[in-house]
């Protein structure tokens, strides 16, 4: 044995560590497969020793081959050995050969249970530690049973460390065996609120993912969550939890609208890249999920905006990106807001980054309107000259498509303009995309009849540039547009100018080398230009030009027949033989120019998508009757919406059948309504009566889509789509003055100029962008921001002069009124320039104010802050909030924002308050009564931050109120001088309140055991909704809605000290009415006080 | 998080963690399917792309890229804010990492990425803290296994 021993140390000597194995493989690079192989050998035999060291050396290097790439699959035996080896260092490595090569499909796995049920256990930290990291990767669903069991006691160890790897791992738990999830949960709920702020954070995490796979079960933590939120300072935890909020709101509006006011109030706060990123996102999608039927959160919007535009602004790549992706989510329900700042994304599509460009391009699409549509496209048609690698090329094709096509061809005021950009486009080198441009050029031509003349002299130049087109072979997908070409010039022959050239041009021997598709429309049109051809010259007499005509057809025509393709040939011979005919009646002299247009008579008219409905019915005709009764109920459904395209052909057999008697007809009708009504799944039809037309059907009665079009139409040569910028900003002008002549109200917020004097009046200098978020900002209490930065995007908040607009809103209104003055004035100057012509005021205002109010006048809940002002001065503004938690019976933190006015830069601020007997500062330790406590930060001129102080108290039952003073040092370039603010700090008995849900059952049983004082108050002269009542007195009361039927509620909250309250809160005519029960009969009288003065201002 | 790969720019895998039970197979295809997207990327390029129903949030140190795969909902600058804590956190550990460290001695690195992730969840923000753990935890291995991050490797850093 000892021999045994020795023996292997001395082979140990010889062995390779890992450090030799790398090296090694670094040092066979040309054999490295021969190399390993001999390595996997000497491991093999290693592992054959007894030694437990060897075995670990082992195992560590085939880890480090398993990242490689080679199987190690047969030694998770091994593995295992080395996993419950007692000495850590070895125990160690096993667990991470481990948790990198063990799936659910390596059967030994189920050897390892009573292992790390041991290591679980096990008196050492760090072998829990890394029992439980080894188990994450891991965890199978058998080894999830059988464990939940010591992981959940874990989750109670002393250990902060291992309390936080066990919560963590309970989620991989939950997932593997839900049934864990139930007796677990009450643990980890308790673990929301662990004294240390890793197991919190860890127990934040999972439930966040938990929610996220199915938030509805988790809607009840969200005051929880929400109280963790407004606490919390650590990034990662804050980010997690907004994240679950956005997983909540769509399950419930009202959660929503109470997170709007904070987490805005983090945007505005935070420096953290990461968290205003998340809370961005967040708000959005709130704002996505309250759309319908809630009031415009135009103001978060535009903040969102506006912080956006900032990420979009700044240097680094990431922060771009992601500000244009969040942009895109707002694009598709605020496009307004997006739309302002399109200057910025079409700075984007400069971006070296592809990515980025792409993403611009993305948000282009909800950018255009009638004005800008034709500045948008000219910039990227510079880009398609520009573009380098045609993906990104095709890509800003069928943008420009996309964009100009989009709702209709809605934006497009000039389609002479789109042409010509169509027409531009197809000499894009080696685009896929020719039948896209074909398709569109075929779509306007048909549909916009005005447009046809000059289209088809596009087309016949295009034609005849054809050789152009096809030169390359490269260019194989542009040639897709000939098609659109020569239908257009044949159909549309008329507009020709020299009809003549562009046959010639169509029927050139270069022709048959496009594909047969193609060819085939030629040969088809060329017919179609062959009889109007005949025509004009039969009429002006010229016998021998359309002899000369019929030659050439002739002459050219037989190239076609020889062709490949099927459909050329049979075309073309049967036309050849068709104008060999016409030849010979035209030696005789006799005119056949109308014949041969009469193939082609007939004019093609787009059909509006409802027209149909227009069509009379003929006379005793029953659309309603069968023609055969329906097999069956099933069928005849799943039938019914076909008739729609068969209805035509259903007429012409009705008319042919033989009459059934009326009386029948009736019968079978009656059934049938009959049989319909009982059916739950026949969708009846609304019951409008169809128009009926007082005369015959007839064509002139189908609605032909006639797009108006107001422009001159007759551009010489070949066009420029530059130049219809130019004439579109003309007309706009021109139609601006008759505009103001008419005095038209109507509103021209989007005119260039105007609106770029509002962008500046609202936007911060772009240098105040924010830098990259540097590691250390996350997880620090970072809440300082620029003040400019603040206010530049407030700024572009619109008005609610709500009387319930926190103070620092009121500042802004007040500038707001300032800015519209001003605005105001200019639009009153310019318009006297333009019309010369006096209009009142009042008319004004009414023009200018929706523009900026857009609709926010009927927003149904004012946004609410729970920050009043405390004192105020010159230099300093103080508002303050309070924050009372459930596990501090008699504590409520103090948060002030202290929020620098002034130019001096504000240091050595100290706050005292004079305790009371009741009420009581936390000082630091050492500190007498009479000593302030610092403020632990400095404000720089126009800076913001918050600061918390804990005060202590004995009892809640009544409202307390403490006399305090802000001390501090202002200095600005003529020195330093000592200030000082006085202020009084109220804490109201609301504010020891904390919102917590109640169920209906357990808040009727609590009103049963008649332990509740009683005591109520009523308030006359309320004229808000009840919806808005209830929520003031939860946003400023902290209570939590039970019940509520029609305008009558119960309502519940919650004392630090475990006081219930319930209250039953009752609507009249213009009064309200508050009964109160609660444990405490002062505080129930100081609550009521209190919500009577805020009933009061309702 | 769904996975993390450290590769080099030559493309050799230096270090993976997989968070989602995938087989091997699988799991070697998608490595070497992002390795390829991430390095024909030009280096002014954006750190976030969208692959598959992922998105993948990469960025390099030196010749090492960390490549993280992430979910939709998830937050790309946050985990931008992980890598770069990992490796802070490696730079503490090792004193100024270099590709090297980490090939020579993967073991520690993954043993430092375990302290700070566990299930692809961040479970300690805290460098401290993750240094204090594994310091305490190599404490505990023997005298002879500590000669890792001696400065035994400084030729290494000096040939690379």
């Amino acid at each position: 044995m000892a021999l045994k021993m020795v023996k292997g140390s001395i082979d140990r000597m010889f062995d390779k560590n890992l450090q030799d194995l790398v090296r090694g493989i670094r040092n066979h690079k040309e054999d490295e497969a021969k190399y390993i192989s001999q390595c996997i050998d000497e491991i093999k035999q290693e592992l054959k020793q007894d030694n437990i060291a060897v075995k670990a050396n082992a195992v560590c290097k085939l880890t480090y081959l398993q990242m490689l790439g080679y199987d190690i699959s047969w030694a998770a035996f091994n593995i295992i050995e080395v996993m419950s080896a007692s000495k850590f260092t070895f125990k160690r490595i096993g667990y991470l050969a481990a948790s990198q090569c063990f799936h659910e499909g390596t059967d030994v796995i189920m050897l390892t249970t009573n292992q790390i049920r041991k290591d679980l256990s096990s008196p050492s930290q760090y072998d829990t530690g890394v029992a439980l990291t080894g188990l994450s990767c891991f965890v199978t669903p058998d080894l999830a049973r059988d464990l939940a069991n010591d992981i959940m006691t874990l989750m109670s160890h002393t250990k902060p460390y291992i309390r936080k790897k066990a919560v963590l791992i309970m989620y991989k738990v939950f997932l593997k065996y839900p049934e864990s999830l139930r007796p677990a949960f009450p643990r980890l709920k308790e673990k929301l609120e662990d004294p240390d702020p890793g197991v919190q954070s860890a127990a934040v995490n999972v439930i966040c993912e938990l929610a996220r796979r199915n938030p509805k079960n988790y809607l009840s933590l969200a005051p929880l969550f929400f109280k963790l939120m407004t606490s919390s300072t650590n990034n990662w935890v804050l980010i997690k939890i907004i994240k679950l909020f956005g997983a909540l709101t769509p399950l419930e509006p009202r959660l929503g609208k109470k997170l709007i006011e904070p987490l805005t109030n983090l945007i505005h706060s935070t420096s953290a890249m990461s968290l205003l990123y998340e809370c961005v996102n967040t708000v959005i999608a709130v704002l996505i999920s309250l759309s319908s039927g809630m009031p415009n959160h135009s103001a978060s919007i535009q903040l969102c905006v506006q912080k956006l535009r900032i990420l979009i602004e700044d240097s680094d790549q990431n922060l771009k990106y992601l500000g244009l992706l969040a942009m895109s989510k707002i694009l598709k329900t605020h496009p307004k807001s997006v739309q302002s700042h399109k200057d910025l994304i079409l700075q984007c599509l400069d971006d070296k980054d592809e990515s980025i460009r792409l993403r611009a391009l993305d948000l282009l699409y909800g950018m255009v309107s009638k004005k800008n549509l034709m500045e948008i496209v000219k910039k990227l048609m510079t880009h398609v000259d520009k573009a380098e690698g045609t993906t990104y090329r095709d890509e800003l094709l069928t943008k420009i498509i996309d964009i100009c096509s989009q709702s209709n061809y809605q934006y497009i005021t000039n389609f002479e303009w789109y042409i010509s950009i169509l027409v531009e486009l197809t000499r894009l080198e080696g685009t896929r995309h020719g039948h896209l441009i074909a398709a569109q050029m075929l779509d306007v031509a048909i549909r916009v009849k005005a447009i046809r003349r000059f289209a088809v002299s596009q087309m016949s130049s295009l034609l005849d540039s054809a050789h152009l087109v096809t030169s390359s072979t490269q260019r194989n997908g542009i040639c897709e547009v000939l098609y659109a070409a020569a239908w257009i010039c044949g159909e549309f022959s008329e507009h020709l100018q020299e009809p003549h050239q562009t046959l010639e041009a169509m029927l050139r021997p270069k022709v048959t080398t496009l594909p047969g598709h193609i060819q085939a429309v030629y040969v088809q049109n060329v017919v179609k230009l062959y009889a109007s051809i005949l025509q004009q010259q039969e009429q002006a007499a010229e016998a021998e030009a359309a002899q000369e005509v019929t030659q050439l057809m002739v002459e050219r025509l037989p190239q076609f027949v020889q062709s490949a393709d099927l459909e050329v040939q049979e075309r073309a011979s049967c036309i050849l033989q068709l104008v060999k005919h016409v030849q010979k009646l035209q030696a005789k002299g006799v005119p056949v120019a109308e014949e041969v247009s009469a193939l082609f008579a007939g004019e093609l008219n787009p059909v509006a998508p409802k027209a149909q409905k227009k069509v009379p019915v003929p006379e005793g005709l029953d659309l309603d009757a069968w023609i055969n009764e329906p097999p069956s109920d099933s069928e005849s459904e799943d039938e019914k919406p076909k008739a729609i395209f068969h209805d035509e052909e259903q007429r012409h057999v009705r008319h042919r059948q033989p009459e059934v008697d009326e009386e029948e007809l009736a019968r079978r009708r009656e059934a049938r309504k009959l049989e319909q009504a009982n059916n739950p799944f026949y969708i009846k039809s609304s019951p409008s009566p169809q128009k009926r037309y007082q005369d015959a059907p007839g064509v002139e009665h189908i609605p032909v889509v006639q797009i108006d079009l107001s422009v001159p139409l007759k551009v010489p040569g070949m066009p420029m789509s530059d130049q219809y910028v130019k004439l579109e900003e003309e007309r706009r002008h021109r139609q601006r003055l008759e505009k103001d002549k008419k005095k038209r109200k109507k509103k021209e917020k989007e005119k260039k100029g105007e609106d770029l004097d509002f962008w500046l009046s609202t936007t911060p200098p772009p240098a105040t962008t924010v830098p990259a978020p540097s590691t250390e900002e996350i997880g620090v209490h970072a809440v300082t921001t620029p003040k400019d930065e603040c206010e530049g995007s407030k700024r572009e908040e619109p008005e609610d002069e709500d009387d319930d607009v926190e103070h620092d809103q009121e500042r802004k209104s007040s500038r707001h009124k300032k800015k519209k003055h001003k605005k105001e004035k200019e639009e009153r100057s310019k318009d006297k320039k333009k019309t010369k012509k006096k209009q009142s005021e009042r008319e004004e205002a009414t023009a200018v104010e929706p523009v900026e109010n857009g609709a926010a006048e009927e927003e149904p809940i004012p946004p609410m802050s729970s920050y009043c002002l405390l004192a105020e001065n010159s230099y300093i503004k103080m508002t303050y909030d309070i924050q009372a938690s459930l596990q501090k019976d008699s504590q409520v933190t103090v948060s002030i924002i202290l929020e620098n006015q002034s130019s001096s830069f504000l240091k050595n601020m100290e706050l005292n308050v004079l305790d009371s007997l009741n009420t009581k500062m936390a000082r630091p330790e050492g500190s007498s009564v009479h000593d302030g406590v610092p403020v632990p930060f400095q404000l720089p001129p126009g800076v913001s931050n918050e600061a918390q102080f804990v005060f202590t108290i004995q009892s809640i039952v009544m409202a307390q109120k403490l006399k305090g003073t802000l001390s501090f040092i202002a200095k600005d370039d003529n020195g330093a001088t000592h200030e000082k603010l006085d202020f009084r700090l109220l804490f109201s008995c609301s504010s020891y309140l904390i919102t917590t849900p109640c169920y209906s059952d357990a808040f009727a049983k609590l009103l049963e055991s008649g332990d509740l004082c009683m005591n109520s108050i009523k308030v006359d002269g309320t004229s808000m909704s009840f919806h808005n009542l209830l929520a003031k007195i939860c946003f400023h009361h902290h209570f939590s809605v039970v019940e509520r039927v029609d305008s009558c509620a119960s309502m519940y909250s919650r004392s630090i000290q475990g006081h219930h309250v319930c209250l039953l809160v009752k609507k009249g005519e213009n009064s309200v009415s508050v009964d109160g029960k609660c444990s405490d009969a002062t505080l129930l009288s100081s609550l009521l006080e209190e919500m009577k003065a805020t009933l009061a201002q309702c | 998080m769904q996975f993390m790969l450290l590769f080099s720019r030559q493309g050799k895998l230096r270090l993976q963690k997989w968070y989602v039970p995938l087989s091997d197979k699988e799991k070697k295809k998608i490595t070497r399917e992002l390795v390829q997207t991430v390095l024909a990327r030009k280096p002014k390029m954006c750190s976030f792309l969208e692959w598959r129903d992922l998105k993948i949030v990469y960025k390099r140190y030196a010749s090492l890229y960390f490549c993280c795969a992430i979910e939709d909902q998830d937050n790309e600058l946050i985990t931008l804010e992980i890598i770069h804590r990992y490796v802070e956190l490696l730079d503490k550990y090792f004193g100024s990492v270099c590709e090297l460290d980490i090939i020579f001695n993967f073991e520690k690195a993954y043993f430092i990425l375990d302290e700070f992730l566990l299930g692809g969840e961040v479970q300690e923000t805290s460098k401290k803290n993750v240094l204090k753990a594994i310091e305490q935890a190599d404490l505990l291995q023997e005298k002879t296994e500590n000669i890792y991050h001696s400065k035994h490797f400084h030729w290494c850093k000096k040939a690379y």
